[in-house]
């Protein structure tokens, strides 16, 4: 009877999660869905620790201790980050449920090791699988997680295609002489652990800090992976269906943001970008002169236009200038200015994140346009204010076949009458290169921080109101 | 060679499902707009989460300290997988309400 009616929670749980993520993919149901998902999930945790029939009693207290302290601080954690971090925040999980995949693996072998009649080749195997994924994961999101942080920089090792080979080898060569019996000495698992992780480093360091949002997501699925593996382990159908769900639908998802940047996933896997564009500087340098503009100009500036496209970016993002950007939306509206956002699928550290941004700022929804939308809007356009965004508004995608950022769609701001840059130096963006639009004579440029200076604009349009 | 065959045999349900389950997983996320990508990771992370299960059955059947121990430390983590993953996706999702 109990195993029975867990059963029955496990399939109410395995709906809850597709049907969530189904959800989670429209604007309107999002949050419902991922409540879904999460209701699914505490159900299937509290129905194994009660009707799993091999969880034991006198183990209760360490479960619940170990539930509530990580409860605590997974909320205070997910709580406290501040909205420009997410992503490393995301990174963060995934990484502690790829280490939780590794351990159940080093606990299951252990177990198999003194009971060697509890298992065949098989489930060694899936077992080593598991731990290889899940430590994969692991430490390749912690490199994602530092570098995001900007902890961490990008870096080669000579030969590194080579080493990843002779790793990845080494790993296969260990997992068939384990699951053929040839290897039993106990260490062996922990020589795999070492190289799983060594592989997640060497995966992870090459890759453009820019691009890590792609890589966080193909590590996600890593770990649905590792989950689905754990459901063969126990022959349990919620962690093999929930890991599966995530592994495809994660590798998609991977697939798509790589699309969104107009690059191919080996291209950013093998760290064609940061690392490519210091190698082959020969991409055409930049040289003009640019020019300055002092807030108050900038303020008269767009004062008078009619129509005006905001434009922002990482900067904003670091500045915290999302409220301030609203402000002068509305003083600019006051005036009868009519005020649009323009949003590039990757303009700040991960998809989305400026409508997130300017979301919790209280910028209506309806003002923030796609890329595809807005594009053929600024011919018509008086001002653009570029805010903290560098390469996604860089013309040498369309028109310079050695940049490394060439053929991503990009804002094409150029078509205004006027762009005026906010930035707080020449230092280049994220792909490292440098911009030619700063140097157009439409442009000018408004140095400082995002807030600071969208702080005054909003302030000498008070004062000449 | 012969043991794979017999893995298969006895597991031919569960590979099905996993073969099913590819597709379905494709299909949900085909027609997201890009704007939700994130959160939709975000929320993908804490479905895999579901490895907490497998956690929690090590550390029920734990009879020495070598398997307390990490047991422990395994659902810590999960804990801290599913906990953070559904809570960060919740604060991302929040900004998406519609204002009246």
């Amino acid at each position: 009877m109990k195993i029975s009616i867990l059963d029955f929670i496990y399939i109410l749980s395995a709906f809850s999660f597709v049907f969530g993520i189904k959800l989670l993919g429209k604007p309107s149901t999002a949050r419902r869905g991922n409540l879904i998902a999460a209701a699914g999930m505490t159900a299937s945790i509290l129905g194994t620790i009660f009707l799993n029939e091999s969880v034991l009693p006198k183990n209760y207290p360490w479960i619940f201790g170990a539930l509530i302290l990580g409860t605590i601080v997974g909320t205070l954690m997910a709580k406290r980050v501040q909205m420009t971090q997410m992503p490393q925040m995301v990174s963060f999980f995934n990484g502690m449920g790829g280490a939780c995949a590794a351990l159940i693996s080093i606990v299951e072998y252990n177990h198999f090791l003194h009971h060697p009649e509890s298992g065949d080749g098989a489930r060694v195997v899936i077992l080593l699988l598991g731990l290889i994924i899940g430590t994969v994961s692991f430490s390749g999101s912690m490199i994602a997680y530092g570098k995001l942080e900007e902890k961490i920089k990008d870096f080669h090792l000579p030969a590194q295609q080579v080493v990843n080979m002779v790793v990845l080898l080494a790993i296969i060569g260990l997992v068939v002489g384990m699951s053929m019996g040839y290897i039993t000495h106990p260490g062996a698992i922990y020589l795999i652990l070492g190289l799983s992780a060594i592989y997640g480093l060497l995966f992870v360091f090459p890759i453009g800090g820019a691009d890590m949002p792609v890589v966080i997501s193909l590590l996600n699925s890593f770990t649905g992976v590792a989950t689905a593996f754990g459901g063969f382990l126990y022959d349990n159908k919620v962690m093999l269906f929930g890991g599966i769900l995530v592994g495809s639908a994660g590798t998609l998802l991977t697939v798509m943001m790589c699309k969104a940047m107009n690059r191919s996933l080996t291209n950013v896997l093998l760290g064609n970008f940061g690392g490519g564009a210091a190698a082959n500087g020969a991409a055409k340098s930049v040289t003009g002169s640019i020019k300055e503009v002092s807030a108050s100009d900038a303020a008269v500036l767009m004062k008078y236009s009619k129509r005006v496209i905001v434009v922002p970016g990482y900067g904003l993002a670091v500045a915290q200038a999302q409220h301030v950007c609203h402000e002068l939306e509305t003083c600019l509206e006051a005036e009868g200015v009519e005020v649009k956002y323009a949003i590039h699928p990757v303009a700040g550290r991960m998809p989305g994140h400026m409508n997130i941004l300017l979301a919790e700022s209280n910028v209506d929804y309806d003002k923030l346009v796609e890329m595809e939308s807005i594009n053929p809007e600024f011919k018509m356009t008086d001002v653009v204010l570029v805010v903290g965004a560098n390469d996604v508004v860089n013309p040498a995608a369309k028109t310079d076949p050695a940049s490394p950022i060439y053929g991503m769609p990009i804002l094409d701001v150029e078509d205004a009458a006027n762009v005026i840059v906010m930035k707080r130096s020449m230092r280049s963006g994220y792909a490292g290169i440098e911009n030619e639009l700063f140097y157009s004579p439409k442009t000018r440029m408004l140095f400082g921080d995002a807030k600071k200076m969208m702080t005054e604009l909003v302030n000498e349009l008070k004062a000449s109101a | 060679m012969e043991s794979i065959f017999h893995f298969i045999s006895i597991n031919q349900l569960m590979i099905y499902l996993v073969v099913l389950m590819i597709f379905v997983g494709i299909e949900l996320i085909e027609k997201v707009p890009s704007v939700l990508h994130t959160p939709l990771m975000s929320g993908a992370n804490a479905i895999h989460g579901v490895i907490i299960i497998g956690s929690i059955i090590v550390m029920g059947q734990a009879e020495n300290i070598f398997a307390t121990i990490l047991g422990f430390i395994a659902v810590c983590l999960g804990t801290l997988n599913v906990v953070g993953g559904f809570v960060v996706t919740d604060r991302m999702l929040e900004m998406f309400k519609k204002k009246k």
